[in-house]
């Protein structure tokens, strides 16, 4: 568990980039520090390595203040993972991983060895050991950052915008395996975005910073949207967070009728030998020879947002369940399921936006 | 008195001279000249580099590097002994101190400015990941540093080389045996010899400083990790630097 501590800090100019910051960061867990530029989320993040000295209060590593330890060997025990990967350019793949074990005493073998592993961990090819960061995408350079953060094993990371330089499909990308990693590795996590949707995928809580670093709100991803603290909070998470919010609950409390009802609107969903959907034909549709692409299917465990997506986007206005082999097992329409997101409102007695 | 017919052979293929009992041997001039050029780089470098890696890390005292340059190229080297054997006599000493003189910048100021270019994140990791100052500095800054500061150096070679000529007018030896010499002795092709061999010595000179360069810098920052075919052009900004202000 990290403790901020009643922390503060001031610049030698006189500006207040955190102030009076009391925050408790779970261990195993990702929280995400997220706010506008300048709000004092990356000066939070850097005072837990030492990179940058509180003017006043403390911050503890599972009940140890940071200050009482020798600065690098603080930080050899922290992965450090920055916006543009940070690599040494000097030194190949598996140097660049291996760093904080060679700083450590790690014999240069037992080090590439890590290295190799780490490389596949985080989903690239060994064949790039001994090339140079040059020589990599973008994308293949932040996941080496990624890899040479956890080469030391550190319990505790520290991620400062490390998906934010690279183009939004390699993002999410990054973004899919850094869960995947993490729910192998279960690390504390500090993580820093400007980016509310980055922060809300990632974060298992989120702190959300404004100017002057203050502490917005601290709370899980659906607390923020749901329940917003004050309306810097709601403007930041967004206009459609009624809809985002939706992510978190699952489709399967979803009222479904069966796939005969569809016929009552004179579309036809074409299912192919084995019953899995193929398209949607009709008047003013395609031929059930060549029906037109139905657009996506949903399974019981998808959230709600998927499914409500699905609805609208589909070509008639309805979502298709399938099972796990494929196969219809039933539709949804969107005039029924925003009855039925009406009722869930009501039921929770909470306001949507 | 003898005179020399326009059929005799010219002073830098004479076999004669290049023996050791000639009372100017080449090989000796050239050894002596080297020598020379070796003490004073090997000086300047010991002081440049310190004191521009202690600038280009810290950002302190940026002036000193950035006026060094200018204040370096514009001392004249053969006044600036002249005054040093009026002050301190003759010998090896004002000689070796106005070549080292001259030395110091370029060497320094390219330290400095190779310090500068590293990229602020890969020092920025290197501090997350626990290297402490000194590490950063010679593990991380410096490679990368590298291609200017041998830059610099080369810079520094050829400017050395060229101008520790200077050092016979104060009677010591060196290639510049032959430029002094030949002129005093109207002895016009003692003076191209000179001049010749100067010109061969900072060819080779550079030639070996290339050599070495690829052996020093990482594939990795020199870009021939990318480009392995074709030789790229060694960026050297401080080239440009100095012919702009000694125009």
């Amino acid at each position: 568990m990290i403790t901020f501590d009643g922390v503060s800090k001031v610049f030698p100019d006189g500006t207040v980039a955190v102030d009076d910051l009391h925050l408790e960061l779970p261990t195993g867990k990702i929280t995400v520090f997220v706010g506008p530029s300048g709000c004092g989320k990356t000066t939070s993040l850097r005072m837990i390595n030492r990179m940058v000295e509180p003017t006043s209060g403390e911050i503890l590593i599972d009940g140890v203040p940071v200050t009482t330890q020798d600065e690098a060997l603080l930080r050899r025990g922290i992965g450090y993972v920055i916006q543009h990967a940070g690599l040494f350019p000097h030194r190949t793949i598996v140097e660049n991983i291996g760093t904080v074990q060679r700083l450590t005493g790690v014999g240069r073998k037992a080090a590439r060895a890590t290295a190799i592993d780490l490389l596949r961990r985080v989903g690239l090819s060994e064949s790039l050991a001994d090339k140079y960061p040059v020589q990599l995408s973008g994308g293949q350079q932040q996941r080496v950052g990624v890899a040479r953060a956890l080469a030391a094993d550190p319990p505790v990371m520290l991620m400062d915008e490390p998906f934010s330089a690279v183009d939004p499909i390699v993002r999410e990308g990054l973004q899919a395996e850094f869960l995947r990693l993490q729910a192998e590795l279960g690390k504390t996590i500090a993580f820093v975005t400007h980016d509310i949707d980055e922060a809300i995928k990632l974060g298992d809580m989120v702190a959300v910073f404004r100017e002057g670093g203050h502490l917005a709100q601290f709370g899980s991803p659906q607390e923020l949207l749901e329940k917003p603290a004050n309306d810097f909070v709601a403007d930041f998470v967004g206009r459609d967070r009624g809809f985002r919010s939706l992510s978190f609950d699952s489709a399967d409390e979803l009222v479904i009728d069966s796939v005969a009802s569809v016929s009552t609107g004179g579309e036809i969903l074409v299912l192919d030998d084995a019953g899995r959907p193929v398209g949607w034909a009709g008047p003013g549709l395609g031929d059930t020879s060549a029906p037109i692409p139905h657009g996506g299917t949903f399974t019981r465990g998808d959230s709600l947002r998927l499914v409500t997506d699905l609805a609208i986007s589909s070509p008639v206005g309805i979502a298709v369940q399938v099972d796990v082999d494929g196969a219809a097992v039933g539709v949804i329409r969107h005039t029924s399921l925003v009855r039925q997101l009406d009722e869930r409102r009501r039921r929770r007695a909470e306001p949507t936006a | 008195m003898i005179v020399r017919l326009a059929t005799d052979t010219p002073y830098l293929l004479d076999p004669e001279n290049w023996t050791d009992s000639a009372v100017t041997s080449i090989p000796e001039l050239i050894g002596t000249h080297l020598l020379y050029t070796a003490l004073a780089l090997v000086i300047a470098a010991a002081i440049a580099i310190p004191v521009g890696l202690f600038i280009g890390h810290t950002g302190r005292l940026a002036f000193v590097a950035i006026n060094a340059g200018n204040v370096g190229r514009s001392l004249p080297t053969l006044g600036l002994i002249s005054f040093l054997v009026v002050l301190i006599g003759g010998g090896l000493f004002p000689a070796l101190i106005a070549l080292v003189i001259l030395a110091i910048p370029p060497i320094l100021t390219s330290t400095y400015a190779g310090l500068r270019a590293v990229d602020p994140a890969a020092v920025d990791a290197a501090r997350g990941m626990g290297m402490r100052e000194l590490q950063t500095v010679f593990t991380v800054e410096v490679p990368m540093a590298l291609p200017l500061m041998m830059s610099g150096l080369r810079n520094a070679a050829l400017q050395v080389v060229a101008t520790a000529t200077v050092a016979a007018y104060v009677g010591l030896g060196g290639l510049g045996r032959l430029l002094v010499d030949g002129l005093a002795l109207n002895q016009y092709d003692r003076v191209v010899a000179g001049a010749v061999l100067v010109a061969a010595l900072a060819i080779l000179i550079d030639l070996l400083a290339e050599l070495l360069q690829r052996v020093v810098v990482s594939p990795g920052v020199s870009g021939r990790a990318v480009t392995r075919r074709a030789r790229v052009a060694h960026p050297s900004p401080l080239t440009e630097v100095s012919s702009g202000t000694a125009a």
